[in-house]
């Protein structure tokens, strides 16, 4: 009977959403042309989508697969046109085979895509050892550029302005309060990941402190989720109120 | 008392809906004053000379388009008004179709010509590696655009060789990028950097600015809101922001009268 009351949800539901399509074709609201049906596609994954808040149901599951199929599929397109062919198939490829091509292959792309190619024989039981070679390129050439520039980027600068005197003379009293916040904060959060000392007395008090920074990084990072997922929202009720119902100007 | 706390959610999600679709219909103007990261972007295109060049990395999807993509548009337009070079980017695979119709539906409301006054130079993977090509030679990186023209033959890219020579960088982030543009891109080559990026990452990112290796941050939809009234090309952003403020004093009651009811019911449990 329950089964019977979700089929017919879904149905009805299917069979307004047609019924208000054709109204707004008729009525000219919706052109009849492909953007109008882009439109109506949209609005109809909008709606599948959102289904789920309701329940979970084959509406919503064939937006979600239709979605992973079509997003892997660009990517494949893109990745062929933006990069593989301009940057390995014309420049190596095309002037290796073809009589016709002016310009002489680029050999030394054959390094890097040996390499590439390396990194799918992992699918292979007998070859996979070649792999390998890959990922030391990858991983002793990542280590050897990231190390020293993450140090720089994120711990060096990051310290700079942590060390900024409370006061030097010509700033306001708030920056002044701003940065003795700052350093407040960070010592304490510092202080409340230590482990290896028991959080009592002044250590107890100043991690006590600390919890309370953390409190509200979490709140705010919290506040601003809500305002991203509202937004996503909001651009989805647009969407359906101007480009679909034509309700919005 | 009690039955509030087994409230179903999907009357939660019912009115936040209604009070989304009725703010959205029902105009009302609310205040939107810009914040010390928004105009830090704003006065930096402010003070660029007509013809300086500047790079837009898009690195996001359609999945964060609500947040970015008006970002993208105020900040082109503020771009294009001031007569000012622009580079386009990815780092996504997502983004080529949403940059392009930015660009091209913004520049054509200036007059711009494709090739001379912007360029998009398209996706290409990599992330970090691809911008310290980016850093060493330009043309090498992107030998050809989006469209298959040869980048060298460009005027748009004429005196860009490396990231060394633009004048400023904007990334509009979902993800991490910025951080990558920071750590491989400004750090070496010393471009000045702004960004945009989806409200979730926006705490993330402070500490950026007060090291001052942002000198701007718009912070999601608030942030795009923001820019566009600074430009004064107010658009689906500041509609947007109806519904967000009326949303936000709904969440605020919802989680006092949460708390009153739980304390409530709790008292009475124990009396």
């Amino acid at each position: 009977m329950r089964k019977d009351s979700n089929f017919l949800i879904l149905v009805g539901t299917i069979g307004l959403f047609v019924c208000v399509n054709i109204f707004l074709m008729a009525s000219g609201k919706l052109p009849l042309s492909f953007d109008g049906f882009g439109i109506i596609l949209g609005a109809g994954l909008t709606f599948a989508v959102y289904s789920f808040l309701y329940k979970d149901n084959p509406a919503f599951k064939i937006a979600e697969n239709l979605y992973v199929g079509v997003s892997l599929g660009y990517t494949i397109v893109i990745t062929w046109f933006n990069f593989l062919k301009p940057d390995l198939y014309d420049p190596l490829i095309v002037p290796m085979f073809s009589k016709a091509s002016e310009k002489a292959p680029q050999y030394a792309l054959i390094f890097p895509s040996l390499l590439g190619i390396f990194m799918l024989l992992r699918f292979s039981r007998k070859l996979s050892w070649l792999s390998r070679w890959t990922f030391a390129f990858v991983v002793g050439l990542g280590a050897g550029i990231s190390i020293p520039r993450v140090i720089s980027a994120f711990i060096l600068e990051q310290i700079k302005p942590s060390l900024r005197p409370v006061f030097s003379g010509g700033e306001t009293i708030l920056s002044s309060i701003n940065t003795l916040l700052i350093m407040l904060g960070v010592i304490s959060v510092l202080i409340y990941f230590i482990f290896s000392v028991e959080h009592k007395g002044t250590i107890g008090k100043f991690s006590k402190i600390g919890i309370w920074f953390l409190m509200i990084s979490f709140g705010a990072s919290f506040g601003y989720t809500v305002m991203g997922r509202l937004s996503l929202l909001i651009g989805r009720i647009q969407f359906l109120l101007r480009d679909w119902l034509g309700v919005l100007q | 008392m009690e039955k509030f706390l087994r409230i179903d959610r999907r009357i939660i999600f019912a009115i936040i809906t209604v009070a989304v679709i009725v703010s959205l219909i029902l105009r009302f103007e609310l205040p939107i004053p810009a914040s010390e990261p928004v105009h830090g972007v704003y006065e930096k295109i402010e003070s660029l000379p007509k013809g300086s060049h500047v790079m837009i990395s898009f690195d996001y999807d359609p999945s964060s388009k609500e947040e970015l993509q008006p970002m993208a548009v105020a900040f082109l337009h503020h771009c294009f008004s001031r007569d000012l070079k622009v580079i386009g980017m990815t780092h996504y695979t997502g983004a080529p179709g949403l940059a392009d119709q930015a660009m091209n539906s913004v520049a054509s409301q200036y007059q711009k010509k494709y090739g001379e006054d912007y360029a998009f130079l398209g996706y290409k993977p990599g992330n970090a590696s691809l911008i310290i090509n980016m850093g060493e030679n330009m043309y090498s990186a992107f030998p050809k655009d989006f469209y298959g023209n040869d980048t060298t033959t460009l005027p748009v890219l004429q005196g860009v060789d490396s990231l060394r020579n633009l004048d400023f960088l904007f990334d509009l982030a979902a993800g991490t990028s910025i951080e990558t543009w920071i750590v491989y891109g400004k750090e070496k080559y010393k471009f000045e950097l702004g960004a945009g990026c989806t409200a979730v990452m926006g705490p993330d990112m402070y500490p950026f600015l007060q090291s001052k290796q942002l000198i701007g941050l718009l912070g999601g939809l608030k942030g795009a809101a923001e820019y566009e009234a600074l430009v004064k090309k107010k658009a689906n952003a500041v509609s947007g922001m109806r519904p967000q403020s009326v949303v936000h004093v709904i969440i605020i009651l919802f989680v006092i009268f949460g708390n009153v009811v739980y304390f409530t019911t709790r008292r009475a449990r124990h009396a």
